[in-house]
């Protein structure tokens, strides 16, 4: 009994410091930018998301190891144009009162050497839930770690663009998927 | 160069005002029917149509005033000459260059608007134009209403265009209009 207890106690011992390793990982939101471009008959158009958070446990020397979740709130989408942006929350597009958050949940993180890794994982909006590889590149200055990385989803796998905005010859099917991300608290590589 | 002693003006000449006129007629009028729309695919394609049609305008226009510079306008019969009190000559010679002027300014203000709003001109949907300017949102917004100002202001002068040519074919019976009639080359 003596042992299982030791084993119990070491496990929460180490839990809890792989939480508190995992704390210190913070998205530095202020410095981030999760953008989006769509093309509207050939026409690109640049849009982005306000306000996102993460939860980040990664280590660049066992990217196997890690989890990355993300949650964006859809009602921060913003094109620029405010007769746009009224749209965006309705519900063809975000459909914001129902889907306020879109998320994301790494379930594979693979190094590939220089800085670069692969995240697999799925990608949630309004309920629609699709696979996605992100390519993911890191630099790092003094303590901050950038990654950036660029992916593309079709938005009528999550019903972005319903009923009349279905039509892919007015807003193109593809939606680039570009991101900027500060981090605090990852360890040098 | 044209004959000098011609009375009408060049087949190219007539193609082209005729062409532009029915298609700035039908830009006013798609334009501002598209301005009230509220935001659907429909207002996105006129919009966009719009700008398409525009750029093909402002290259006619390009050639309409190559043509205008390199042939001879035919010279006003001595009839619609006495037709013409001092003033109404001198506004024949500024409505007509002010409407020349215009056929490149509310283009190139709409562009202009496009390229500041941050909406790049893709020709026909395949063909990405230079920005006009830079993205800018203060920019656009000082921009936008001059689109529409100058497009009332080149309507206006139309307008005032089209009454004088029926003036001198109506009151004068000078033959004016028979310069601009297409189909009537025999003459």
């Amino acid at each position: 009994m003596k042992l299982l207890s030791f084993l119990r106690w070491s496990a929460l011992a180490v839990a809890a410091l792989a939480t508190a390793a995992h704390a210190e990982q913070k998205l530095l939101a202020a410095q981030s930018e999760i953008g989006f471009v769509s093309k509207q008959m050939g026409v690109p158009v640049e849009g982005r998301f306000k306000k996102f958070d993460a939860q980040i446990a990664f280590d660049p020397k066992k990217p196997e190891a890690s989890n990355i979740a993300f949650t964006i709130d859809t009602g921060s989408a913003t094109l620029g144009v405010p007769e746009t942006d009224a749209e965006l929350p309705k519900a063809p597009w975000f459909n914001v009162p129902k889907f306020p958050q879109a998320s994301f949940q790494s379930s594979a993180v693979k190094g590939l050497g220089a800085g670069k890794f692969e995240v697999t994982g799925k990608l949630s909006i309004k309920g629609n839930v699709r696979d996605v590889v992100v390519p993911v590149t890191l630099t790092q200055s003094g303590a901050t770690t950038t990654a950036t990385g660029a992916f593309a989803i079709k938005r009528l796998g999550f019903k972005i663009g319903e009923g009349d905005w279905a039509d892919t010859s007015m807003v193109a099917d593809d939606v680039q998927v570009k991101f900027k991300l500060a981090l605090s608290g990852i360890a040098k590589f | 160069m044209t004959n000098n002693s011609s009375t009408r003006y060049s087949f190219v000449a007539i193609a082209l005002h005729w062409i532009l006129a029915f298609a700035l007629i039908l830009m006013f009028a798609v334009g501002l029917y598209m301005s009230d729309l509220p935001f659907s695919p429909q207002r996105l394609k006129l919009y966009n149509w719009h700008k398409w049609a525009g750029v093909c305008i402002l290259a006619l226009s390009v050639l309409r005033l190559l043509w205008r510079l390199t042939h001879k306008p035919p010279a006003l019969s001595d009839k619609v000459v006495a037709a013409m009190s001092g003033w109404q000559t001198l506004a024949y010679h500024a409505t007509h260059g002010l409407l020349y002027a215009l056929f490149f300014i509310v283009p190139l203000v709409g562009w202009a608007y496009s390229s500041a709003a941050g909406f790049p001109i893709v020709l026909f949907g395949v063909l990405p134009l230079p920005d006009f300017v830079s993205p800018d949102k203060a920019l656009a917004e000082l921009i936008k209403p001059w689109h529409e100002i100058t497009a009332f202001a080149m309507a206006g002068l139309a307008a005032m265009h089209v009454a004088a040519a029926l003036k001198h074919h109506f009151f004068d019976r000078d033959g004016l209009l028979l310069r601009m009639v297409p189909g009537t080359g025999s003459r």
